[in-house]
């Protein structure tokens, strides 16, 4: 030995301390940056609340009502803030009630760290009480999982679930912990993740793409962008714009990419896929260069791919090589991190305008707002729509506030509607559709960014999936606005049997309860609105209110959702209605 | 244009972790495919294992599911192969009534040609052991069904590939950086 390595084993030897894996977890989340972690106690991870509570001060444990309200409220604080978000769960049925939004984090990329107590080693396998296989149940929904059965692998296991829902492509991982290696004591050291040598977080980048994407773009008459989350994820948000301004590219978003270019930029097209906007639905089949940045071409975005995008040359941004000709065949793909790549074509762009073809969207725009969005945003038949209680949302809040939606028709309408300044404020279950999703995740983001406004924008269906968690806000103080657009269906398969089984409602309709009451029974300050005329007056009410704030909105029962592309049918073949 | 169905071989060279073959098997279950045969074992780099896992699929398929089993955190490289890509084995082993190795004198004609190898033999029975092609152990099999096999017990493919994988390259990259 050295004297430099003696040193080294000194110095590792003083650093450590003799603590028991419960204790451990803590100091590693702590080392971790994490402030905040959503949970539920039970049996086989009592001992690290144990260690909670002693830490109580340093760490703040937010008991959900609901072991998914914890999953959600972690993905709410993740999407908002670009952290990984932490969700602790029990054995059994503790950590099998966190696989939906485990589920939800997998296909929507959002960093997550579940950490679950399971029973004793010497236990596993022979059906003890509350025992479970969760790194079998959660094997397909994670991103990476692994069970530890000693205090000793705590440290490097957590280290290295930290760095693998974080970097890269990002998200979930879940590590079970047995409840004797929690007990156990030993000498805990902490250090980073800084790799894993059999995974490779973001795929280098050939210079020689990035130059032949640039040349198909500066060649191009009718380019046209169609960026998703991978700009939010990347924090490429100023790269994108710089890339749009310069080469004058319209450009639009997936549902998970809003609210990364403001929705008042000049060349903000609006929104892709099955209630996308008109122009970019039809032009996707018009345009001459496909730009798809951080995207997936989720079937919902593509619709028929057999007659998608057919006569367009495809480019292919992406952080993950297998996305690249999974849905879509790229002519050119540009492998890497957004910023990184779009930083290198920036480089290499012309300065462009492209005013003719610009115009076809805004042509487009025009029919559309004739046909729909005027419709939708300031009726004037009788009914209210939910289209205008976006449009006073956004009034209150210039555009400035974070909207979290459920999964339903609301959804589809505060994404097209919501007006978004500020980047990672639109938060909605894409790639899962998981209603229940809103109401702990708008929880999650409020907690994660205290000092923005969060609207969840919720379905009476889906409000109902996750009620409890009016407790979690009451508790928490969380200052979350809820507004319930209660049109008494499940809306979205309303309109779905409406236009395609004849209108045969199958459980579709619901006879609700007394959401105000139900609000006002957690103290949450609570408001219902029928008529047009108390609107204006009730949305200003909830904005201003420097606490959490209920407000149900009764919409016509029967609205729809337009433009729609039916499922199966061709981007161009989108209906106005 | 319908593509074409072809036997392909996956090698995936893998960290040892308990999870991973549980990982890599609901790829394929996710999208109905298949597993014809699927072998793991150490690989030529220590503590590095080896899947070999037999499908019939078309390329496309395979490119597409290369990609997903490669993007598994502990899975270091994965590649597929066509036949004509690789060398290729599969071996079985026949356990067989040893008084019928006296009574059917053509069982060791069969044994002889067949460059089968005797295991073991003892007073009830003896076991054969043979490795080659599919079509080689399905045809012996077939001649020695005809006489009686008592077990009959053939594995996945095991498989060579003609070209480099640069595996142990790839992690000495990782090393260095
Ligand atoms: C957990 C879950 N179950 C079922 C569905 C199917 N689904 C999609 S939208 C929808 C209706 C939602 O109703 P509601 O919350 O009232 O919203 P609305 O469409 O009426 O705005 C249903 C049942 C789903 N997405 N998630
Ligand atoms: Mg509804």
């Amino acid at each position: 030995m050295n004297t430099e390595t003696v040193n080294k084993t000194k110095e590792v030897a003083e650093q450590t301390e003799r603590i028991t894996g419960a204790e451990a977890i803590i100091k590693c989340l702590m080392a971790e940056g994490v402030d905040i972690l959503y949970g539920y106690p039970g049996g086989a991870i009592m001992p690290v609340y144990d260690e909670l509570y002693k830490f109580r001060d340093q760490i703040h444990h937010v008991l959900t009502r609901h072991e998914q309200g914890a999953a959600h409220a972690a993905q709410g604080y993740a999407r908002i803030s670009g952290k990984v978000g932490v969700a602790m769960a029990t054995s059994g049925p503790g950590a099998t009630n966190l696989i939906t939004g485990i589920a939800d984090a997998q296909i929507d990329s959002t960093p997550l760290v579940c950490v679950t107590g399971q029973v004793p080693s010497a236990l596993l396998g022979s059906d003890a009480f509350q025992e479970t296989d969760i790194v079998g149940i959660s094997t397909p929904v994670t991103k990476w999982n692994h069970q530890v059965t000693k205090a000793s692998q705590i440290p490097e296991v957590l280290a290295k679930a930290f760095y693998i829902a974080k970097s890269g492509r990002p998200g979930p991982v879940l590590i079970d912990i047995t409840k004797d290696a929690q007990f156990e004591e030993f000498d805990f050291k902490y250090e980073k993740c800084k790799g894993v040598r059999s995974y490779k977080a973001i795929p280098d980048t050939d210079p020689k793409s990035v130059t032949a994407a640039a040349e198909l773009i500066n060649n191009a008459k009718k380019p046209m962008i169609v960026w998703g989350q991978g700009i939010i994820l990347g924090e490429a948000e100023a790269e994108l714009k710089a890339v749009v301004e310069k080469a004058g590219i319209p450009a639009a978003w997936t549902i998970l990419g809003a609210s990364a270019l403001p929705t008042s930029h000049p060349l903000n097209i609006g929104m892709v896929g099955m209630h996308g906007n008109y122009a970019p639905n039809k032009l996707t089949n018009e345009c001459d260069v496909l730009i798809a940045i951080g995207m997936r071409f989720d079937d919902r975005v593509t619709g028929n791919l057999a007659t998608y995008a057919k006569q367009a040359k495809v480019i292919h941004f992406d952080i993950d090589p297998a996305e690249i000709n999974k849905n879509v065949h790229a002519d050119i793909a540009v492998l890497g991190n957004s910023k990184e790549s779009l930083a290198l074509l920036l480089a290499e762009l012309n300065e462009n305008i492209h005013e003719a073809w610009h115009q076809e969207f805004k042509d487009l725009y025009a029919i559309e707002y004739d046909k729909v969005i005027k419709n939708d945003i300031s009726p004037t038949k009788e009914g209210l729509t939910m289209g205008e209680v976006l449009k006073q949302i956004n009034i209150e809040s210039k555009g400035n506030a974070a909207i979290v939606s459920d999964v339903g028709q609301h959804q589809m309408i505060a994404c097209r509607y919501s007006e978004f300044n500020i980047t990672k404020s639109n938060i909605t279950s894409g790639g899962l559709g998981t209603m229940g999703f809103a109401l702990p995740a708008a929880i999650g983001a409020k907690m994660a960014a205290p000092g923005r406004e969060v609207v969840a924008i919720i379905g009476d269906g889906g409000y109902q999936m996750n009620i409890q968690e009016l407790g979690t806000i009451f508790q928490q103080k969380a200052a979350v606005k809820i507004v319930v657009l209660n049109n008494e269906f499940l809306g979205m398969v309303r309109q779905w049997q409406q236009l395609f089984f004849d209108k045969r409602y199958a459980s579709t309709e619901m006879t609700n309860p007394n959401f105000v009451a139900i609000a006002e029974g957690y103290y949450i300050k609570a408001r219902k609105v029928v008529k047009r005329e108390e609107l204006a007056d009730a949305v200003k009410e909830m904005m201003e209110s420097k606490e959490s704030y209920f407000l149900e909105v009764c919409v016509e029962k029967e609205g729809n959702v337009f433009p729609m592309i039916p499922s199966g049918a061709s981007v161009s073949d989108v209906r106005l209605s | 244009m319908k593509e074409e169905i072809k036997t392909l071989t996956i090698s995936i060279y893998t960290e040892n972790n308990i999870g991973l073959l549980n990982r890599i098997s609901a790829i394929f279950q996710r999208r109905t495919i298949n597993i014809e045969s699927l072998t793991t074992s150490q690989s030529e780099i220590e503590n590095v294992n080896r899947f070999v896992i037999v499908v019939n699929i078309t390329e496309s398929q395979a490119k597409k599911i290369v990609g997903q089993i490669e993007k598994q955190i502990e899975v270091i490289r994965a590649y597929y192969h066509t036949d004509e890509e690789t060398i290729y084995t599969e071996s079985c082993m026949f356990k067989i009534k040893s008084k019928l190795l006296f009574e059917e004198p053509q069982i060791q004609n069969l044994i002889k040609d067949s460059n089968t190898r005797i295991v073991t033999v003892n007073k009830e029975f003896f076991v054969l052991e043979k490795s080659g092609r599919r079509n080689e152990i399905e045809s012996l099999r077939r001649d020695l069904n005809a006489f009686g096999i008592m077990q009959f017990v053939r594995s996945g493919r095991i498989a060579v590939t003609k070209d480099e994988m640069k595996v142990t390259e790839m992690l000495a990259a990782f090393n260095n950086k």
